[in-house]
Formats: structure tokens, C-alpha cells, sequence
């Protein structure tokens, strides 16, 4: 045993040489795959090259550090340092959502696009404030742990499972999706195929080592991913504006846009939303709040993706792995120090992007269209004159079919999916090949080190939780893990299926599994921590009551639209700057297949109706209110917690001293 | 009655909470609610317009610098009150 804390301890203390290394041979990689793409090595080699040797050097640090202790394989062993555990949940937290998805819905939404920006980062405050530190001295593997011992047993830790099984679910399918997405384009693999093969380079990291295997995995996904991401954006700053910090100069490429926006206009090019006429093919100023997202659903936004943040089961459990209370506190500050960086250069991406865009295509001649639109047009991804672009011929026969189009790409004709924006800027603005293998390799990074998380939150919730603690107390150790290693394998084939059919775009897909986490945890989390009168009974009806009523909005918005206009009194939401609604609600309705269930998302009602004009990604808007209400008031009427149960409350409340469960 | 220092320390804790939760909603919401109000300057030398820029950057640099000032503020409270884990 002395042995084994002193070579651990050797480990953490050379871990800044070890990553410094690791840095230095990743950029020694960059640089001689971009020879390699000098001297004529061809594209599809360099794509393979980046994707399978990243992959690899994951596996083998999965491999390297594989563990089978139960303390390591659920927190690491609670050794990893402040720093390094806030670089690991800066991966774990930026998802393909951050990195493919972001910067493209800013480019669309301009303004609005920032409400998740504001979400995604200002939620550490409350993790750091209200919950995580607590939850660390509490001393729990993982966050239903912590409901069941608070709240008398296993019913609430059941709940505490099902809200995080669902929240996290909904969430691993959306990674899952954007690796497939990558590779797809970038190893020219057929999409179903290449959902499959992301899966491999997960399932090797998170099933033998657990949380300690992911832990180190994700620090050195965090290098890849930043590299990948700052790395475009700072060369289109240095190359147009002479800095090398894009964070500082796409103030000027805003001024710029704006300025094409009114020439556009001028020019007949585009038509300017207004009072009038806001539709989707109108265009909106870059800088101009509110004319995508109410002012309701805007900070609607903001709102649930901050509380959510501190209510996600696979960011809470990072912090179990400090060595300390203190240090829990410090890591918080680290990682939102690491997401910030990513975060705050994603609008300066959709600035140069767009502009790009603004400048070099829309009013430019059809025929004269680069070839590299058509490689994501043959995927569906962009559409020119309303049909995917195929190829140049294809482009110009779209245009031609138009009656009177004047032969040059104008606003409305050009559509780019959001998803398309990080990963084909480098070709849009004409950089080498190697940028745009370094980008994919980044989100592929993004993508895996999510969704290692997030398999590893649900497989320690059903092997640690339903299992060991509800079926089998006194099943061995190595069983425990083994059934934890299967469970895990399944939950992530069921996910990589449900991911190969498309579900909906991946914005959506998380935005949906933060809401649902708010609407189920937070309450009673936050509760159960500063309200020491907080009942069993109380919480067991707060998720219930919280949970259930934004599950309900969600699945009714989306699965059953006419059912929910028929029986429960919900309207069509409306357009922010018109106020008018934005589907004819008695005509969708008069339709054969107005109450058809589980409709597709083309659908007419499909997430387009709603309460108080509310969209569904903020259903935990509904459901949070409710859920602190109803404990506090079921909570009220029932007998106060026993005074052992209160003095357990206090101990969580101080960090010193052991922690309260613990575990073997 | 006299206060344990237990109590005092959850009571000093709990206002540091309601102190960081205040600027967490001021430059999470209320400052830009008047988005439109602030557009109208610009942030010399950058040329951002300044609502706009509140919300992509000085929003966020604010979150950043109030964890680690919560972290260190935090401990000071709890070594006080000898609560503090060893170092």
C-alpha cells in the first residue's frame, strides 16, 4: 500500500512534464503532417492520419491507466489535482454541441446565438456556489448517492437514477451523432458505419479504466481540442487584421458585416427582416437582439442552461475527484478558466465566417462556386437555390429553375447547415488541408470526450446505484465492476443506434437533456443542501412534480403536437419581432395527420406550439418552479427530519473532517 | 443567546452565497435586458458595440474572476472559524 501512494503521488507530481510533452508532440505532429501536405501526400491520408493516430494515443492512455480499485474506477481515487481536473471537465463539459454546433447557430442567430454562450459559462457559478463543493465533502460515488442518503433510501435514489439516466441519454446520442457527422465527412465512411467506429475509441477509454482512465484521457482531449479550435480562427485574425488574437479583432469584422448587410440589402441581394415580413428567408442583422429569440425565450435560455449546468450528473461527479473540498472549489474556477477560452473565441468564429461567407459567395456568380461546397452538399448539408449541391451543374440548373434569378448567389438562395460552420470554415476561407484534418480531429475530440462522461455517469448510476445498492449489497468488487464494464457497452450500442437515425439537430437534442436535469435535480439538490427542514416525502414530490411536468411538455411539443392543442390548451409559438404566430394552428390542425403521434420534425406542429409561447428546450423553466415549490410545501406539512439527519446536514456544510459516507 | 461558531460561519457563508448570487444575476440578466441601450456605444478601439460585447466577453470574464474570488473569499471564511481542511 505505502508503495503504491508514493509511485501515485510520483505520477501527479510529473503530470505537468508528462502533458507538456504531450503538447509538444502533438504541434511537432501538426507541423510535419502540413510537409506531408506540401510534398503531395493527398487529403483522404491526412484525414486518416490525424483521426486514427488521435484515437490511438487515447486508447493507449485508456489502456495505460486502466485500474481495477473501486475508488479509483468511480472518483479517480480523489487525487486529481485542481488544475488538471479543471481541464478535464473543460472536455467533458465541451461537447460536439460546443464545438461544431455553437459558432454555427451564432452565425445564424447572430445575437441571440450568444444566450447559449452566456448559459454554457455562467453556470459554473452556481456549481461552485450552491452545490458541488458540498457534494464533495458529502463523499459520494455518485450524485443519486447523494438523493438517497439525504432522502431516506432507495426511492428517491431511484428517481435520482431515472432524471439522470434520461437527461444524460438524450445528451450521449447527441455526441455520438456529431462523431458520426465527422468522420463521415472526413474519412469519407458512410454515416451508419461511422457512428459505430466513433464508438470503439470510447468504449476502450471509459470501460477499463473508468473514471480515472477518463480522467486522463480527457485532459489530453482538452490539449487536442483547443489547439484545433483556436488555430483557424487565429490565423484568419492575423492574416486580415495583422493580430494573432481574434478575440480582439472580429469587432472589426462585426463592423464589416454590418456594413455588407446594408449593401446586400442595397443591392437587392437580400431582403431585410422587418415588422412586416420576418420569415426564414429574410435576412437578420448580426448585432440586432431579439428578431430569433423573444426576450422570453432568450434569457428562457440563458436561465436553463445555467441551472442545468449545475444539475448535470456527469459535470457534479468531476468534482468527487479533488483531493479536497478546497480544491473542488479552485477546479471550478479552473474549468470554466479552460471553457472560457473556447467560449469566448466561438463568436469571433462565426464573425469570420460569416463575413467570409457575406463577401466571397453571396454575390458572387453561381458558376464560379468553389468545389469544396459540394463535398458537405453531396452529405445534404448546404443547399444553393433550394436543392442540395450537388455538384456545380447541379447549382446552376437550381438557379435556372428559378424564374427571373440573376445568375448570382443572392441571400436566400444560399443555406448552410449550423453544423457545417466550425468544420468548413478552414475551406471556406481557403487555408491548407492540414487546418481543416486539425478541426476534425478537435471536434472528434470534443465529441468523445462528452460522450465518455456521460456513458461513464449512466453505467455507474445503474452498476453502482440499481445494482450494488438496491439488488445486490454484497456483490464482490470485481462484480460490481464487471457488471458496470457490460452495462456500459450496452447503454452505448443502444445510443449509437438511436444517434444513426437522426434524430433532430444536436443544439436541440442538449439543450433538452439540461432542462430536463434542472427540472429533476436541482431542486432537490439545493434543497436538500441549505434547507436542513427539507423532508424525504418533500423531495420525492418536488422531482416527481418538477421532472414529470417538464418531461411531459417536452415530449407533448414534440411527439404530440395535435394532442396537446386538442386537450391541453397550447398555442402556436410566436415570431419575435411580428409577434405573429408562426403556424396557422386551425389549418395544421385540419390536416389528416394533425394528430398523428410521434410525428416526424417535418411535421407543422412539431416543436412550433407551446404554453405562453415558451419553446420546449426551456421545459425546465416550467419544471424547476414547481419542483421548489412543492418540496417546500409538502416539506412544511410533514414532520421535521430527524435531528441525526440535520447534524449530517451540518457536517456536509463544514470542510473539514472525514467525509460523511463512506464508501468501500 | 450566543451564537455558536458553527452558526456564525454558516450565516457568513450564506451571505457570501446571496453577495455572488446578486452578481451572477446582475451580469447574467440585468444588464442585458438593456442590450439596446448599451448597443448604442461602442467599446473604443475594438469597435464591438457594447451591448453586444457585454454579452460575448464581459460577461464571461466577470464569471471567471468571481470563481476564483469566491474560492479564495470561501476559505478565508472557513479557516477563521477553524472549519478549514489542513493543508
Amino acid at each position: 500500500m505505502a508503495t503504491q501512494t508514493a509511485e501515485r503521488s510520483d505520477f501527479i507530481r510529473n503530470l505537468g512534464r508528462l502533458y507538456g510533452l504531450y503538447t509538444g508532440g502533438f504541434l511537432a505532429f501538426i507541423v510535419l503532417l502540413a510537409i506531408m501536405e506540401q510534398v503531395g501526400v493527398p487529403n483522404r491520408v491526412l484525414g486518416y492520419l490525424f483521426v486514427f493516430f488521435t484515437l490511438a494515443v487515447y486508447a493507449i492512455i485508456g489502456v495505460a491507466t486502466r485500474t481495477s480499485q473501486v475508488s479509483e474506477y468511480y472518483v479517480a481515487g480523489r487525487v486529481v489535482p485542481a488544475f488538471y481536473n479543471g481541464m478535464a471537465t473543460g472536455a467533458d463539459w465541451m461537447s460536439a454541441a460546443s464545438f461544431v454546433g455553437m459558432a454555427g447557430s451564432l452565425f445564424l442567430l447572430g445575437y441571440d446565438g450568444i444566450a447559449w454562450v452566456l448559459g454554457w459559462t455562467g453556470g459554473f457559478v452556481l456549481v461552485s456556489i450552491l452545490v458541488g463543493p458540498y457534494l464533495r465533502k458529502f463523499g459520494a460515488y455518485t450524485v443519486p448517492d447523494f438523493m438517497a442518503f439525504r432522502f431516506g433510501g432507495n426511492f428517491a435514489r431511484f428517481l435520482a437514477v431515472i432524471v439522470l439516466v434520461c437527461c444524460s441519454f438524450t445528451y450521449v446520442t447527441a455526441q455520438i451523432y456529431g462523431t458520426g457527422l465527422i468522420a463521415s465527412r472526413f474519412l469519407g465512411m458512410q454515416f451508419e458505419i461511422a457512428v459505430f467506429a466513433g464508438l470503439v475509441g470510447i468504449l476502450l477509454c471509459a470501460m477499463l479504466g473508468g473514471m480515472k482512465a477518463v480522467t486522463w484521457t480527457q485532459i489530453a482531449q482538452y490539449i487536442v481540442l483547443i489547439v484545433a479550435y483556436l488555430t483557424p480562427i487565429v490565423i484568419l485574425s492575423t492574416r486580415k487584421y495583422g493580430v494573432p488574437i481574434p478575440e480582439l479583432t472580429y469587432g472589426f469584422a462585426i463592423e464589416e458585416i454590418t456594413a455588407r448587410e446594408q449593401q446586400l440589402v442595397k443591392d437587392g441581394l437580400a431582403t431585410l427582416c422587418t415588422a412586416a415580413n420576418c420569415g426564414p428567408t429574410t435576412l437578420k442583422p448580426h448585432v440586432t437582439p431579439f428578431i430569433n429569440y423573444s426576450p422570453l425565450n432568450y434569457f428562457g435560455i440563458i436561465f436553463c442552461m445555467m441551472v442545468g449546468t449545475a444539475s448535470l450528473p456527469h459535470i457534479l461527479m468531476r468534482y468527487f475527484t479533488t483531493p479536497s473540498v478546497r480544491e473542488a472549489r479552485v477546479s471550478v474556477g479552473w474549468s470554466l478558466l479552460f471553457i472560457f477560452l473556447l467560449y469566448f473565441s466561438a463568436p469571433a468564429y462565426a464573425a469570420f465566417s460569416k463575413l467570409e461567407v457575406y463577401t466571397n459567395i453571396i454575390g458572387s456568380n453561381v458558376a464560379s462556386l468553389k468545389p469544396w461546397l459540394f463535398t458537405w452538399g453531396e452529405l445534404g448539408l448546404i443547399q444553393i437555390c433550394g436543392k442540395n449541391a450537388l455538384n456545380l451543374d447541379a447549382a446552376i440548373a437550381a438557379c435556372k429553375a428559378i424564374a427571373g434569378h440573376p445568375g448570382v448567389v443572392r441571400f436566400q438562395d444560399f443555406v448552410i447547415n449550423t453544423d457545417v460552420i466550425v468544420l468548413s470554415t478552414p475551406e471556406i476561407a481557403g487555408l491548407p488541408y492540414v487546418i481543416s484534418g486539425l478541426v476534425a480531429a478537435g471536434g472528434l475530440a470534443a465529441a468523445l470526450s462528452t460522450a465518455d462522461g456521460l456513458l461513464l455517469a449512466i453505467a455507474n448510476a445503474l452498476s453502482h446505484d440499481i445494482y450494488y445498492k438496491m439488488l445486490d449489497p454484497n456483490a464482490p468488487t470485481i462484480r460490481r465492476l464487471t457488471v458496470a464494464r457490460v452495462l456500459l457497452f450496452f447503454v452505448a450500442v443502444i445510443a449509437a443506434y438511436l444517434a444513426s437515425t437522426r434524430p433532430s439537430d444536436i443544439l436541440a437534442m442538449v439543450g433538452w437533456a439540461f432542462s430536463l436535469a434542472m427540472a429533476g435535480n436541482f431542486p432537490a439538490l439545493v434543497m436538500g443542501i441549505w434547507w436542513k427542514r427539507a423532508t424525504t416525502t418533500g423531495a420525492v414530490c418536488g422531482i416527481i412534480a418538477g421532472f414529470g411536468l417538464c418531461l411531459f411538455y417536452l415530449v407533448t411539443t414534440r411527439y404530440f403536437p395535435g394532442m396537446g392543442v386538442k386537450y391541453f390548451g397550447m398555442t402556436s409559438l410566436l415570431n419575435p419581432l411580428t409577434g405573429a404566430p408562426i403556424v396557422d394552428i386551425a389549418k395544421a390542425m385540419a390536416l389528416p395527420n394533425a394528430m398523428e403521434s410521434w410525428p416526424t420534425l417535418a411535421h407543422p406542429l412539431a416543436n412550433k406550439v407551446g404554453w405562453f409561447g415558451l419553446n420546449n428546450i426551456n421545459c425546465g423553466l416550467l419544471g424547476m418552479p414547481i419542483g421548489f415549490l412543492v418540496i417546500y410545501v409538502v416539506s412544511l406539512l410533514g414532520k421535521p427530519p430527524p435531528a441525526e439527519m440535520q447534524a449530517l446536514v451540518d457536517e456536509i456544510r463544514k470542510p473539514r473532517g472525514k467525509t460523511v459516507l463512506e464508501e468501500k | 443567546m450566543q451564537k455558536t461558531s458553527d452558526e456564525i460561519h454558516w450565516k457568513r457563508t450564506t451571505n457570501l452565497m446571496l453577495a455572488h448570487l446578486a452578481v451572477w444575476f446582475f451580469f447574467g440578466y440585468i444588464i442585458h435586458m438593456f442590450v439596446n441601450v448599451l448597443n448604442q456605444f461602442t467599446v473604443p478601439i475594438l469597435k464591438f458595440p457594447l451591448g453586444f460585447y457585454m454579452a460575448a466577453q464581459g460577461s464571461l470574464i466577470v464569471f471567471v474572476v468571481m470563481l476564483f474570488v469566491f474560492a479564495w473569499q470561501q476559505d478565508r471564511i472557513d479557516r477563521q472559524h477553524g472549519v478549514a481542511e489542513d493543508d
